[in-house]
């Protein structure tokens, strides 16, 4: 900040009303923590670089979690180290966003160690501040991969050796094995000399960002007064005296004059990301524009918000009837969501998935009262009968399961989907059978419209008339039956 | 320093003072301490000894705080007073 006077930057909320409680003034950091002033330093910088309107903070796992009370900044918070993935995909779709990827120790180097390596080999024009306290802070001070050997945390209460836990990581000169990054420097957060240092890397580490040049970041030395059980000072004097031995101060890369930027809507060369436009055309995803929709199909009112389990063995297409019925949703209006149940069932057992179809916007995709079951095969049906809610319904195969359901409370229609589906030449269409059984009864979706829109969601030509049929077979086989 | 007219001026914001005595520490001609009072989180907040600040900024950026310190480098009481208010 240059002029006259020295305050709080504006890229920090005046007042943290985001912040529970009554003190919406002063941070949640412990007295003499390192990360308010690294703050400080960021903040002051997007201020004076006039950034902050394009900023976006990503807050990791941590005690910097809540670094969205503070940021008067575009925020995200993310999954335990993922911070630097989801710093990618931020930049990547928001090419004119300045993106900060903040995270400890325990967030970049241990849990996230594979993201950062990534997002850095990749080159993300990204800028990460990482915070190197030799300890997880949030939980109450256990062993990090940066905990100096002999170091006493909770969880090397005899101090860590290198024989048991390994030699602490220095991540800034790992990351400077990697072609790509283009700056990288560690700092140290302490006595006024080294904190203006900080400040010049914190302030080079953003401009290389916005000059487009790529991958960036720099490690700070930090206090962690409460994890150490040191006071402040005695803290800040550990991270320069101590800390800073094993952890040597300085840029281990800067190529940032070599390396031709690119900025978005100014050039062409240098790191032109892949805008989401031109990956669309690359996969051939049918655009929004040449896409017909179609009204929101009239049911009854307890398929207004419809949360379908479907669940088979691999190979009978459990998955693409829930992709078919998340589409075919979406076209006719619905809010939609489909989440594939992934594990070790894929190799032979069983494989599910959950989708929802929704007049509301849908909060999270996972299931676990489903008010739809699809049961495809019989340990399927074992394991998910107990869960249907009261007054749902079960569509199950019966060409395959010969048990049918116990449950009385249940609306319960068997579909023969295998040996109908085989009647039109292949087993393989038994799901689309099931997806014409599911709407006759239940009025979910419009037919003729799912019928006339099947290449949507069947990409072999060849197979949209099979698939056709089936989903009439299917609804017709199921229209005469009462219930 | 007593007699040395100040060129400089700082503020603190009690509320917002952790007593973490850093910018103390930091000062490099010794014009802040930790004031007896405790404010209303049970923290000895800074406070400024009176006269001596340069305006040199060094307690402003080792401060973890983000709003507990505001720093002139050019104090002009006639000029000030009323802004700071
Ligand atoms: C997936 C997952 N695993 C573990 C945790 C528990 N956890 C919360 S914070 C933390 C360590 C954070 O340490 P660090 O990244 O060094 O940040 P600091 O708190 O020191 O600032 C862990 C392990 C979690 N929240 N999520
Ligand atoms: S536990 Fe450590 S890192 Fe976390 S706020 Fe307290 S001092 Fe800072
Ligand atoms: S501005 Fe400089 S001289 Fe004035 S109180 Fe702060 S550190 Fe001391
Ligand atoms: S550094 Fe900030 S929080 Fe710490 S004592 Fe000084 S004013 Fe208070």
């Amino acid at each position: 900040m240059s002029g006259n006077i020295l305050e709080k930057p504006q890229s920090f909320y005046s007042e943290y009303t985001r912040k529970p409680g009554a003190d919406t003034l002063t941070t949640h950091y412990c007295p003499g923590c390192g990360h308010g002033v690294l703050h400080k330093l960021i903040a002051e910088a997007l201020d004076d670089f006039g950034v902050r309107e394009k900023a976006i903070f990503v807050s990791p796992v941590g005690c910097s979690v809540f670094g969205y009370y503070y940021f008067h900044t575009g925020n995200v918070q993310a999954a335990h180290g993922r911070a630097s993935a989801v710093a990618t995909a931020l930049k990547r779709a928001n090419p004119d966003s300045i993106v900060i990827s903040y995270q400890g120790d325990g967030d970049l180097a241990g849990i996230g160690g594979n993201n950062i390596l990534q997002a850095a080999n990749r080159g993300e024009n990204f800028t990460t501040f990482f915070v190197n306290n030799a300890i997880y802070g949030m939980t109450g001070g256990q062993m990090a991969p940066t905990t100096l050997i002999g170091q006493t945390t909770t969880t090397t209460p005899r101090g860590r050796t290198h024989e048991n836990e390994g030699y602490p990581l220095r991540v800034a000169e790992l990351l400077a094995t990697l072609e790509a990054p283009v700056y990288l420097e560690r700092v140290l957060i302490g006595d006024p000399k080294y904190t203006m240092k900080a400040r010049k890397a914190v302030r080079k580490a953003i401009k290389a960002q916005i000059e487009g040049k790529g991958f960036s970041m720099v490690e700070a030395l930090s206090a962690c007064p409460l994890g150490w059980k040191m006071d402040p000072v005695d803290a800040k004097n550990w991270v320069q005296d101590v800390l800073v031995k094993y952890f040597p101060l300085g840029v281990t890369r800067d190529n940032i004059s070599e390396v031709e930027g690119y900025v978005p809507g100014e050039n062409g060369n240098g790191r032109k990301p892949l805008s989401d436009r031109e990956l669309v055309k690359k996969i051939d995803i049918p655009s929004d524009e040449t896409t017909t929709t179609y009204p929101l199909p009239e049911a009854e009112d307890r398929y207004k918000h419809s949360e379908i389990k479907i669940a088979g063995f691999g190979g009978q297409g459990v998955l693409s009837l829930g992709v078919g019925l998340s589409q075919m949703g979406m076209l006719q209006q619905y809010h939609v969501s489909w989440l594939p149940s992934y594990g070790p069932e894929m190799r032979g057992g069983t494989a599910h998935c959950h989708v929802k179809l929704s007049h509301n916007p849908i909060g999270a995709p996972l299931i676990e009262k489903p008010t739809i079951l699809v049961p495809m095969n019989k340990p399927s049906l074992y394991k998910f009968e107990d869960s249907v809610v009261e007054g749902g319904d079960i569509f199950y195969n019966s060409s395959l399961i010969d048990t049918p359901p116990k449950r009385s409370d249940v609306n319960v229609y068997p579909v023969d989907a295998t040996e109908i589906a085989d009647g039109l030449g292949n087993t393989k269409a038994a799901n689309m059978v099931m997806l014409g059984a599911i709407i006759a009864k239940t009025g979910l979706l419009d037919k003729e419209a799912v019928i006339t829109e099947m290449k949507q969601i069947i990409k072999k030509e060849k197979y949209v008339e099979l698939n056709q049929n089936a989903v009439q077979a299917g609804f017709d086989a199921l229209q005469s039956v009462s219930g | 320093m007593s007699a040395k007219k100040s060129r400089g001026m700082i503020f603190f914001r009690v509320e917002e003072c952790k007593g973490c005595a850093l910018c103390v520490d930091a000062c490099p001609v010794n014009v802040l301490e930790l004031s007896s009072e405790l404010n209303s989180h049970g923290y000895h907040p800074a406070t400024y000894k009176g006269e001596g600040c340069t305006g040199c900024g060094v307690c402003y950026y080792v401060c973890p705080e983000p709003g507990g310190i505001k720093v002139y480098k050019r104090y002009d009481p006639e000029k000030h007073t009323a802004e700071v208010q």
